[in-house]
């Protein structure tokens, strides 16, 4: 068992985040008398921290930069309250409208870019500025006030869930689908790491133990399987998962193995040498927030299509969890570190806090100080485990 | 005999599945300069940390004495209190402070914690009087050179009372002339009766100014050597540091050299602060195919500048001038351009400008071209790059547990071997190294030398900045010499000598300060 525990000191900042999510929901499953792991309430945990996700994979990639995002707070806000302008005030498209909020997105993250990127001004600065910015825009759309409700197609983006095509056998309460999507995407996902692993061996490289690789493909089906049967039992897999899912995907491919990612990791890990091996160091950390405001654009319709109305203070501290996310997650404050995995699971941590302490009745007072507490714990973790290499 | 001062008995030390010092014996007469060679992970800068209270007591086993107490220090302030001060390669002063405030950062001029200002800057401009360092003492350090630098660190540790002093490589950032002005302080310091302790790589100083030599290898002692009894030379050192004869410091040559491949025409670079001010002031080089030339000059010559500045202009403002390449004009006005016309630059300033430390080798090899080993471009091809990487560090040698390991953990010499592959696998016909030896030891100068040779010998234009002359004439066909941004000598390499090219370099110096 050597090869185990070595596997998991080297990988140490991974599992012990997994095991302390794990670890948070058993205890609020228990705390709540089993209301945790109800279908209703897991949907709902999906649903609230939609936005915090979406978010994080943009702030991840800002802060593997080595800057920081404090607007999307406020970004959040403004894209909804134009959302709400747009579609209730003018009566445009919900779906042109999204574009148009996209597009916003892309403008304001294109704006700060520039101050970041081309006129060197730090990023603490430039998003502080703009998160007063969007929030006084905010309130100059909406007249400070509330507009909605909003048609039922938009808001189905937040709460909505996809048909059940597979409804032909009739199981009363149960969505076929959901279970059909959560088992082939469990093969798609071994089929997946035997080949990963496949590959390691024939190009000779270290590869995990295979009763390691059995445990941890057992571990993540049953993972998928349970959401799956558990999200079945109640409405099926809600619109919002199956983005998550694709955005959670299309971040771990460019981080992981696109040409952009590794030069973004470079860069944050050390700019100037970055620089002089022709990455266009600029325009990159451009990109990444451009990428942001667009990220926090989507936050935005789902946040307006979730509250289905779009209020002035909507997206207030939003940002402090997304950075907290990440940073729990074992970004690196000083760049060149960070992993998409590792953001969701922080958000999902700091979710699951929100979650299960509201269950429990905690106030909000409380659930500050806790969640203050755990990313503490989780950095103080990353650096203990520094010093001791 | 002298007076022993300071005495380290069977000093052993392990970190965690490594004996870095094993036994180490120790020890320094009063007034004397000690001198500590060894290869890179000989240990020298461990044993020194270990006597500084780096390590404290209790985490290595053996004892040490100072004037024949024994000492056990907890931390490094309990080392500098009886007089032993330390000098880091890394030099620690706050650029944003002034010389004064540096000095006695720490050790102020204090009562009741007000600060006496007119008694640090009297005693600061004593200070600065003895190291012969002509400044004021509320110039902010960020406004003196490297050189200057270091006098303030040596004026710092005068005012701690010093008694022996311990440098860590302090020449290796410094020209020749700064070099010698430092070493000659030591030999002022010895008739004052303070001691050194000098760790260096640069066996011509240590022939200069040692008095004994002790050489460490894989963390033991191998021999100390009295220079008083009889002249040591630098091959007796060499022999005693790798454990081998080492007749040949540089790996012979054999050139075939072709037709010119790159050429640079009237090139000017102006400074990008200072303006008005010319770094590069009608610069023209040219360098055959597989030829190596040697830049020599004084640092602050602009050297660098003007490689980087043709380096897709990454350094320096108004440039002007025209490039060639193989008879053709070309575009080199952005780094991109400047690696797709087949120019690299490896820098003098590996962990700073050349590596991305807290990522992997393979990682750094790959990023000056990761559109080789990506598919369409885009998305990068693992097990492509496991095995382009792999190939270079079996081809240069690179030691290291895993193409996999942080370039953080390697050692100076691996290190560059880290950013020479970078380079190579971007396949450049030019190849401008600036410094590519600086700060690493004899044994992995000899195998840099040899990629060097290699590189030549396929075909390659090498330039190559070095501001060691034995360097330059061991290893280039022909040689510049640059100074105040202007090129102000060539000659082939077999006609010159340390003395000819030293020469050229001063000689001009003298002109122009007659002027």
């Amino acid at each position: 068992m050597k090869t185990l525990s070595t596997l998991f000191k080297n990988n140490i900042r991974e599992y012990g985040m997994l095991i302390a999510l794990v670890a948070v929901m058993l205890f609020f499953q228990v705390q709540t008398g089993g209301i945790l792991f109800k279908p209703v309430n897991i949907t709902n945990l999906v649903l609230q921290n939609s936005y915090i996700i979406t978010m994080a994979l943009g702030m991840l990639l800002i802060i593997i930069s080595g800057w920081i995002d404090l607007s999307v707070g406020s970004v959040v806000a403004v894209i909804g309250a134009l959302a709400g302008v747009l579609i209730v005030r003018y009566n445009v498209d919900w779906f042109v409208t999204i574009l148009i909020c996209l597009a916003v997105g892309a403008a304001i993250g294109a704006f700060q870019g520039y101050w970041v990127a081309y006129i060197k001004i730090p990023a603490f600065i430039v998003t502080l500025a703009g998160m007063l910015i969007f929030r006084g825009l905010t309130f100059i759309l909406l007249q400070g006030e509330s507009v909605g409700p909003f048609p039922v197609d938009f808001q189905r983006i937040s709460s909505g869930f996809i048909p059940d095509f597979l409804n032909v056998f009739n199981i009363p309460n149960f969505h076929l689908t959901t279970m059909v999507i959560g088992i082939l995407l469990s093969i798609v996902l071994i089929f997946m790491d035997f080949r990963g692993r496949q590959n390691q061996d024939k190009y000779g490289f270290e590869v995990t133990p295979f009763y390691f690789f059995v445990l941890k493909n057992l571990m993540i089906t049953a993972a998928v399987l349970g959401l799956c049967y558990l999200m079945a039992s109640y409405k099926g897999l809600p619109n919002v998962l199956i983005l998550l899912f694709v955005l959670i995907s299309g971040y771990t491919f460019i981080t992981s193995s696109s040409v952009i990612g590794r030069r973004i990791y470079a860069m944050g890990g050390n700019e100037k040498a970055a620089k002089l091996s022709g990455v266009n160091t600029s325009r990159l950390l451009f990109t990444t927030f451009v990428n942001m405001g667009l990220l926090a654009a989507l936050a935005g319709i789902i946040v307006a299509a979730r509250l289905n109305s779009s209020t002035p203070n909507a997206g207030d501290g939003m940002e402090l969890d997304v950075i907290a996310a990440c940073f729990i997650g074992g970004a690196s404050a000083s760049g060149g570190v960070g992993k998409v995995i590792g953001a969701v699971v922080g958000a999902f941590l700091v979710g699951v806090l929100n979650n299960g302490m509201s269950i429990m009745g905690v106030g909000i007072d409380w659930q500050k100080v806790v969640k203050g507490l755990v990313l503490l714990a989780a950095v103080f973790f990353d650096v203990y485990n520094k010093n001791k290499n | 005999m002298a007076d022993v001062i300071l005495e380290m008995r069977n000093i052993t030390k392990t970190f965690p599945g490594v004996k870095a010092l094993d036994n180490v014996n120790f020890s320094v007469t009063q007034g004397e300069i000690h001198c500590l060679v060894g290869e890179n992970g000989a240990g020298k800068s461990t044993l020194m940390k270990v006597l500084s209270g780096v390590y404290p007591h209790g985490t290595y086993s053996g004892e040490i004495y100072f004037e024949g107490k024994e000492c056990k220090f907890q931390d490094i302030t309990d080392s500098e209190e009886i007089g032993l001060v330390i000098i880091h390669q890394e030099l620690a002063l706050i650029p944003y402070l002034s010389i004064a405030e540096n000095i006695f950062l720490g050790n102020e001029t204090a009562k009741n914690g007000v600060i006496n200002w007119n008694e640090a800057i009297s005693r600061t401009r004593d200070l600065l009087k003895k190291v012969g360092l002509d400044e004021s003492p509320n110039t902010l350090i960020t406004n003196l050179g490297v050189g200057k630098q270091q006098l303030v660190e040596i004026a710092k540790a005068l005012a701690k009372k010093v008694r022996l002093l311990i440098l860590d490589e302090p020449t290796a950032s410094l020209n020749e002339s700064d070099s010698d002005a430092l070493l000659e302080l030591l030999l002022q310091f010895k008739e004052h009766g303070i001691s050194s302790i000098l760790i260096s790589h640069k066996l011509n100083e240590i022939e200069k100014v040692a008095d004994s030599i002790t050489i460490l290898r894989d963390g033991s002692t191998i021999e100390t050597l009295d220079s008083r009894k009889g002249h040591v030379t630098e091959d007796r050192i060499i022999r005693g540091m790798v454990g081998r004869d080492m007749t040949h410091r540089f790996p012979p040559r054999d050139s075939k050299i072709g037709e010119v491949v790159f050429e640079v025409r009237d090139w000017n670079v102006y400074h990008p602060i200072h303006e008005g001010r010319k770094v590069s002031n009608n610069v023209n080089i040219k360098v055959r195919k597989g030829e190596v030339v040697g830049l020599a000059g004084l640092m602050g010559a602009g050297r660098t500048e003007l490689a980087m500045s043709i380096f897709g202009r990454s350094y320096g403002t108004r440039i002007s001038g025209t490039a060639y390449k193989n008879g053709k004009e070309v575009d080199l006005s952005n780094i991109d351009k400047a690696i797709a016309n087949g120019v690299a630059y490896a820098t003098e300033d590996r962990k700073a400008y050349g590596l991305v430390l807290i990522q992997e080798i393979k990682d750094n090899i790959t990023l000056a071209n990761l559109k080789a080993i990506s598919d369409y471009d885009v998305v990068i091809n693992e097990p492509k790059e496991m095995s382009v990487t792999s190939g270079y560090r079996e081809k240069l040698n690179i030691k290291c547990s895993s193409i996999r390991q942080m370039a953080l953990n390697l050692s100076g010499g691996n290190q560059q071997k880290v950013v020479l592959s970078k380079w190579l696998f971007a396949s450049p016909d030019i190849l401008i190294l600036d410094e590519p030896t600086r700060g690493i030891d004899v044994g992995a100068k000899y195998e840099i030398y040899t990629i060097i040779n290699r590189l030549a010998s396929e075909g390659k234009a090498i330039i190559m900045i070095s501001s060691e002359l034995p360097e330059i004439l061991g290893v280039c066909d022909r040689i510049y010499v640059m100074r105040d941004g202007k090129i102000v000598g060539e000659m082939p390499a077999s006609d010159a000598t340390q003395e000819s090219v030293m020469k050229c370099i001063m000689t001009q110096q003298q002109e122009v300060m007659a002027a």
